[in-house]
């Protein structure tokens, strides 16, 4: 970390310890904690000004090819998690399908490193445990901005404990190869975002308002696997 | 001899291209995608940033078949009744200013990921559908993006843009509610017009 990225936090963190005083009050009725989630977020995109950077740098130099792999060795291992989330919302062919992919691509695919379920017609899914609280009924709760993890309700934060208790990169014995693949993952995950920032930053007149309503909007599509019931108005 | 083959043949596509004219809402969003997507597949400059050149690409093909009046409608909600028929015409013109740079800035970011095209369901005479696509990349689970269209007498017009269940159009309602309630319809109108100005501004 360069001095000027330190400095760059740090002030995140200053600005995150004064903003609660001077934030507006709570402007939607899911957000009670606007206050504190904002100054969160302001931590976040402090870590960001870091993260971003690196991410960039190895968007760049690594080959299509190499990230792609990566990509699909990471998603390999967590459709392990995402079969039995389908299987506990009862979704039988999902859950099998799920199951299909990690069996063919940890084989046939070199330990996940391709993905020929896709290519075969055995779709990637979109679970966690949040989704399956919410499948059965749970309450959101409030919403909470948590700084690297990003917007999530309290239903998807409990969601969130329990994923990354069920990871199975977490529960590698040898404490550097694990620290290693937590950090690719992490980097692959946030260059995976690239493309997407621009978008946001433009489109968004309050950044931090932009993507509360996009999570709202978002959780409640995949909860209903793509096809929510319709909103009035 | 091979002449008149090649007549017959290229005759055979120009008559068969004229009768595959569909004007169901599905196989116009396909059109259009595949139109636009086979043009920044070749453009170098879209694919590295160059939102300009994507705009202009976006004004061209996908601006006609927007219905912005109707977009602008559903991101104010009820506060749309507010504005007389002026303002409504300048608020439909600033949020589509700002949409096709949304848009468009998501365009550049198109790589090789190919569309796949799900079934509509149309019952009986609808005049409103919804148009499910999905975007695949290798690796990535696909994301969705859905289209909102209705009915118009010149065609199918699209009201309504979903990206993985986020609509680019709704996601603005409480902030141009909170704005309409602090500032009026007006005070709406200049914040628009601001934000089009500073993006206009920091572009090359």
């Amino acid at each position: 970390m360069t001095s000027q990225s330190l400095k760059r936090v740090v002030f995140a963190f200053a600005v995150a310890v004064v903003l609660p005083g001077c934030a507006t009050n709570a402007s939607h009725p899911k957000d009670p904690f606007e206050g504190f989630n904002r100054a969160m977020f302001a931590v976040h995109e402090g870590v960001d000004t870091v993260l971003k950077p690196v991410a960039e740098g190895y968007d760049k130099v690594t080959p299509d090819p190499v990230k792609t792999g990566i990509g699909n060795f990471f998603g390999n291992l967590a459709d392990v998690w995402i079969a039995v989330n389908n299987l506990l919302q009862g979704k039988l062919t999902d859950g099998v399908s799920d199951v299909g992919r990690f069996l063919v691509n940890s084989t046939v695919g070199i330990l996940g490193l391709v993905d020929v379920a896709s290519e075969i017609g055995l779709d990637k899914h979109d679970e966690d445990f949040g989704q399956t609280l919410g499948y059965w009924g749970v309450g959101d709760g409030p919403y909470l901005f948590w700084p690297v993890i990003g917007p999530r309700n309290v239903r998807d934060t409990v969601g969130f404990v329990v994923d990354a208790s069920a990871d199975p990169v977490g529960h590698l014995e040898d404490v550097s190869a694990r620290n290693t693949l937590i950090g690719v993952r992490l980097i692959d995950f946030r260059a995976s975002l690239l493309p997407a920032d621009k978008v946001v930053e433009e489109a968004a007149f309050d950044k931090y308002n932009y993507l509360r309503n996009a999570y709202f909007q978002n959780r409640r599509s995949v909860i209903h696997d793509g096809n929510p019931p319709p909103l009035e108005d | 001899m091979i002449k008149k083959w090649l007549l017959a043949l290229w005759l055979g596509l120009v008559v068969s291209g004229a009768f595959a004219q569909d004007d169901s809402p599905d196989a116009l969003i396909r059109q259009v995608t595949e139109e636009v997507l086979s043009i920044v597949r070749q453009d170098k400059d879209i694919q590295n940033g160059n939102t300009r050149k994507a705009i202009e690409l976006v004004e061209a093909k996908v601006l006609p078949h927007f219905n912005f009046q109707r977009m602008t409608a559903l991101a104010m909600g009820r506060d749309w009744n507010k504005a007389n028929p002026e303002q409504k015409t300048r608020l439909s013109e600033e949020f589509k200013t700002l949409l096709v740079r949304t848009y468009s800035n998501a365009l550049t970011g198109y790589r090789d990921q190919k569309i796949r095209y799900k079934p509509t369901r149309m019952q009986g005479d609808t005049t409103d559908v919804v148009v499910k696509t999905e975007i695949h990349q290798s690796g990535g689970k696909p994301i969705q993006l859905d289209y909102s269209l209705e009915k118009q007498a010149e065609g199918w017009k699209v009201y309504d843009v979903i990206v993985a269940g986020v609509s680019l159009v709704t996601n603005y309602r409480d902030t141009f509610n909170q704005e309409v309630r602090a500032n009026g319809v007006d005070g709406l109108i200049q914040m628009l017009v601001d934000k089009n100005r500073r993006l206009e501004a920091g572009k090359k």
